[in-house]
């Protein structure tokens, strides 16, 4: 090859590596405008993708508060529940995680559904209940597993436990997991296993006692898992919250109470509920794992109604324990004076009318000390003509009959104490007989349990005391524990002292209806009105052939009331018990009230029962 | 330069410390700077420790650096000579590993020698080189012109490229075959030459899409959108990004880097190794390591445009080019420039074939500058 041949080659050599090298000098700076772009330009947009890319935010659950008893024992506390959790973002395919999570476990079809959809209704760092209540060996087979169960971890929460279980379920009330829509207003309520309070002081007291939910920013890696913890926001715990029931005389209280019988127990001074029973009651510990179809069916199905709170939500009338407050209706409205005295001839006649007292020879003449103690009805028809309904109204609402209380129970009822214009709002006239029948407890009258023992506590002290179960919550007492927190009623002493002796009357003197239910000796007396209401009407044929309630079957027996507080001189226990179909006041309802009254002057001792909490 | 040459040509003996006088030590360092860049990227990819990957990287890179220099000590004459030899032995372990692939059941691109495992196809893109340089040194510029001279190393080039397909390993068949681009082009070849099969390839385009693998295919669909798979193929891509942006103009520091240490990056320490340095030393990391990568580019020209014989030449554009393609499919790749073709950044990434194969073309370069005024004989008309 010649010279000049050589010297073309590298001629042509240069030219192109000249151009190569441009190229791949031209192609670097591509990279280096490329990586400018990405780095510079776009480098902030990244940098929040990289964050977003390691920093997981979890909640932490705050332990929810405790319920303790007026002695502090434990009445709704908190257990260890070994859980298996699913967390989305760290299962690489949930499906095939959940397939073998099935062959260790086996997880229904309804399970399984319910899992898929909470895992598409939160967002994938929220860790999904699969499984709750493990035992041992399950909780072994799940770690021995653990590799070919990505995404899985077991955790321990908390289970709610009810140790007084059927005793203070009505009270306590029960815990469910959230609904549906309930998890948008707190995001506590995202967290698997959360409860909420659904009944009783667990749902009166539920933000209360579900506190605030912590939050901890976790750096993770590809695959969820925590390799450091950024920040920390410890969540508030929930607040115990303290109530006025005594565990252990609630449980006396119920032993003592058939099915159908209600009973509740103030201390008349402040109103706390000492005791609340309702037969029969259900497990609330049940709610807490889930309630079976079968069972709920049970109880909700069920005519003796376990899952309703009768001492609150039950409806009665009155009957003659409401006489009090006819009585107080007249001398307030000055149609009658203290002593002055009205003939009971055994019945009552307005116009072609007749309306019956219960005794059908008649009680003579009776003031009203004595128509309260022998419980004439003819005495209060002609109260409550002269006074009106209107007034009796009134009356029964200062003493909490027919009004909302302030009872700590969501759904307790008001009950209704019906007036003229209550009775026109129906589209219909109210007579002047409605008002004869209203005088003696009877009629369109629904009044709770709670209702009655409020009105003993009101005629006992004179103070406006609202029945009410909250002590203290977090250690802070609440309002209401000294009788002076509670107004007077406005009643003049005199009426009342007039009323107490009467009642006094009835339970402590010859003639008294509730005679036979004086307290033990050595523990004072008490004071009472005793009450039967009519389940059906009795009509004239059935009463002149010599009507005996007792012959009836046992749903159209007659109700048995009986209020009573105690001791008489220092009135501290007030209480209101209702035995349906239990026939007589005397005889059912009176003997049990004095009984539950011993208890109490037993149990509470010489302690004092409206003492500050603890 | 009379004296040298003489030297160089005539006594051996006293030729080696001359010899060794003549290596260009700038370049060695060059090199070394760049492997320790490997080393603290791979020291921050081990999670803070050298092991499992720098101290192997360190390792190598030592073994490495005595074959560069034994190689840049060899007589350039020596290699052309042995250049076809090269090229035969290069076509058997592409043949051995296709054989124990199919053996073996899958795909198979390695040979094991125990310290190390060698990838074939990165070795042939140097065998490649000096192969077509000792073809095309012989050859004038109107020989070069004539088609019946271009058809042995045009086989030369395909035989090659078609085996590492098989493999199956498309990115490194096709770089393959832009070296073999880039020699022809180099050599003198008539533009319009590279026109036609320009024109052709065009053509064949979509014939050849539909005869990829899924995977491969799946690739370049994701390249074209990353977005649309961000759990899947795009995956890699995006998060390789977020790194890179994340890492913003000065970076998160050494060992900060959060997409690398908390796995979010994949094959941090191969492919992505450029990501990592570039998270944790930022927009200035990456300029600076891809100026020390275009130095040695640029030294390979430099030395192609002194070089006074045309294999040297072509051996210097050759291998200077293979070194670029490493270089900016990688991080092409790992910016999302590019499809991604699992090629590791040489000196950087952890693996031993890709650093080592390069230090080898190193020392091929090296013996090429050392021996820029050998006298190889002229092209044969």
């Amino acid at each position: 090859m010649s010279k000049r041949e050589e010297e073309q080659r590298r001629a042509v050599f240069t030219r192109r590596a000249l151009f190569l090298g441009g190229v791949q000098a031209a192609a670097l700076g591509l990279l280096g405008v490329r990586l400018h772009h990405l780095q510079v330009r776009e480098g902030p947009r990244y940098a929040t993708l990289s964050d977003e890319n390691r920093l997981s935010a979890r909640l932490l659950a705050p332990p929810r508060g405790r319920i303790l008893d007026r002695e502090g024992r434990v009445v709704a506390g908190n257990d260890l529940n070994w859980r298996a959790v699913l967390t989305a973002e760290q299962a690489v395919d949930v499906q095939a995680t959940l397939d073998t999570f099935s062959r260790i476990i086996p997880l229904s079809d309804t399970e399984r559904a319910r899992i898929e959809r909470e895992i598409r209704r939160n967002r994938r760092f929220v860790p999904v209940l699969v499984r709750e209540f493990l035992s041992w060996e399950e909780m072994a087979a799940i770690e021995l597993n653990a590799p070919d169960l990505p995404g899985i971890s077991v955790d321990v929460g908390a289970v709610r436990v009810f140790p007084e279980r059927e005793h203070l379920a009505h009270i306590v009330g029960y815990v469910a997991p959230p609904a549906e829509g309930e998890t948008a207003e707190d995001p506590l309520l995202m967290l698997p296993g959360i409860r909420v309070g659904r009944a009783g002081i667990e749902r009166h007291h539920d933000r209360v006692l579900r506190g605030r939910a912590g939050t901890v920013q976790l750096e993770v890696n590809v695959v969820g898992r925590v390799i450091r913890e950024l920040n920390r926001q410890e969540g508030v715990p929930g607040a115990d919250v303290q109530i006025s029931i005594d565990a252990e005389f609630q449980r006396m209280v119920r032993a003592r109470c058939e099915v159908g019988t209600s009973a509740v127990v103030l201390d008349a001074r402040n109103g706390e509920v000492l005791a609340m029973a309702t037969q029969p009651s259900f497990d609330p510990n049940s709610f807490s794992s889930g309630v079976s179809a079968e069972q709920w069916r049970q109880w909700t199905r069920s005519r003796e109604t376990p899952l309703i709170n009768k001492v609150t939500n039950g409806l009665y009338a009155p009957g003659s324990t409401f006489k009090m407050i006819v009585a107080l209706a007249a001398f307030e409205a000055r149609v009658a004076t203290h002593g002055e005295t009205v003939f009971c001839p055994g019945h009552y006649d307005l116009g072609d009318t007749r309306f019956h007292c219960h005794n059908r020879h008649g009680h003579g003449w009776v003031d009203s000390r004595t128509a309260v103690k022998v419980s004439c009805d003819v005495y209060f028809y002609e109260m409550a003509k002269r006074v009106g309904m209107d007034r009796i109204a009134a009356m029964a609402r200062r003493f909490g009959l027919g009004v909302p209380l302030e009872i700590e129970l969501p759904g307790a009822r008001a009950g209704l104490v019906p007036t003229r214009a209550w009775r026109q709002a129906q589209g219909r006239a109210w007579n002047l007989g409605d008002t004869i029948v209203h005088g003696i407890g009877q009629g369109f009258y629904q009044i709770t349990p709670l209702a009655l023992a409020t009105m003993t506590a009101r005629l006992a002290t004179g103070r406006a005391v609202q029945p009410h179960l909250t002590r203290s919550i977090g250690g802070q007492p609440v309002r209401g524990t000294r009788a002076e927190d509670w107004p007077s009623l406005g009643i003049p002493e005199r009426d009342l002292r007039l009323m107490r002796d009467a009642m006094w009357a009835v339970v402590n003197e010859q003639g008294g209806t509730a005679r036979t239910s004086r307290l033990p000796p050595g523990m004072g007396h008490m004071a009472g009105k005793t009450g039967t209401t009519q389940v059906r009407r009795v009509s004239r044929e059935q009463r002149e052939r010599g009507f005996n309630a007792a012959s009836l079957p046992r749903e159209f027996r007659p109700h048995a009331l009986f209020v009573a507080y105690a001791p008489h001189d220092a009135p501290r226990f007030a209480i209101a018990v209702i035995v349906e179909h239990g026939l007589s006041g005397s005889g059912a309802a009176a003997p049990l009230a004095r009984d539950i009254l011993a208890d109490a002057i037993r149990h509470f001792g010489g302690q004092r029962v409206a003492e500050a909490p603890r | 330069m009379r004296a040298e040459r003489r030297l160089l040509t005539r006594d051996a003996g006293a030729g080696v410390l001359q010899k060794l006088s003549a290596i260009p030590w700038s370049f060695v360092l060059l090199v070394g700077l760049i492997a320790a860049v490997g080393y603290v990227a791979l020291y921050s990819a081990g999670g803070g420790a050298a092991e499992p990957y720098a101290a192997r990287h360190a390792l190598r890179f030592a073994f490495g650096l005595v074959l560069m220099i034994g190689i840049a000590l060899l007589d350039i004459r020596v290699i052309a000579r042995l250049a076809w030899l090269g090229y035969a032995a290069g076509i058997a372990l592409l043949a051995h590993v296709l054989v124990a692939g199919q053996i073996g059941g899958g795909a198979q691109r390695w040979i094991d020698l125990g310290v190390l495992q060698l990838q074939p196809s990165e070795l042939m893109k140097i065998l490649l080189v000096v192969a077509l340089a000792a073809w095309f040194h012989r050859a004038s510029h109107e020989r070069v012109g004539n088609p019946l001279f271009l058809i042995p190393p045009l086989v030369a080039v395909l035989l090659p490229v078609a085996m590492i397909l098989r493999q199956p390993n498309l990115g490194t068949a096709l770089i393959v075959l832009a070296l073999g681009g880039v020699m022809f082009f180099a050599a003198g070849v008539r533009l319009w030459k590279f026109a036609l099969v320009a024109g052709t390839a065009a053509i064949a385009a979509p014939v050849g899409y539909e005869s990829l693998h899924g995977y491969q295919r799946a690739r370049i669909h994701t390249f074209l959108d990353p977005e649309s798979d961000p759990l899947g193929a795009g995956y890699n891509i995006i998060q390789s990004k977020i790194a890179l942006g994340s890492g913003g103009i000065w970076g998160k520091g050494f060992l900060q880097g959060t997409q690398g240490h908390l796995n979010f990056l994949p094959e941090k320490q191969t492919d992505f190794i450029f990501t990592m340095w570039a998270e944790e030393f930022g927009f200035v990391g990456a300029i600076s390591l891809l100026t020390l990568l275009a130095g040695v580019i640029l030294f390979g020209f430099l030395v192609a445009l002194h070089c006074r014989h045309q294999f040297g030449r072509l051996v210097a554009i050759g291998l200077a080019s293979n070194f670029f393609l490493y270089v900016f499919v990688n991080v092409a790749m790992v910016t999302g420039t590019i499809p991604v073709g699992g090629v590791p950044l040489p000196l950087v990434s952890h693996g031993g074939s890709a650093m080592l194969t390069v230090m080898l073309g190193f020392g091929v370069l090296m013996s090429v500058h050392v021996h820029r005024d050998a006298d190889l004989g002229a092209a044969r008309d």
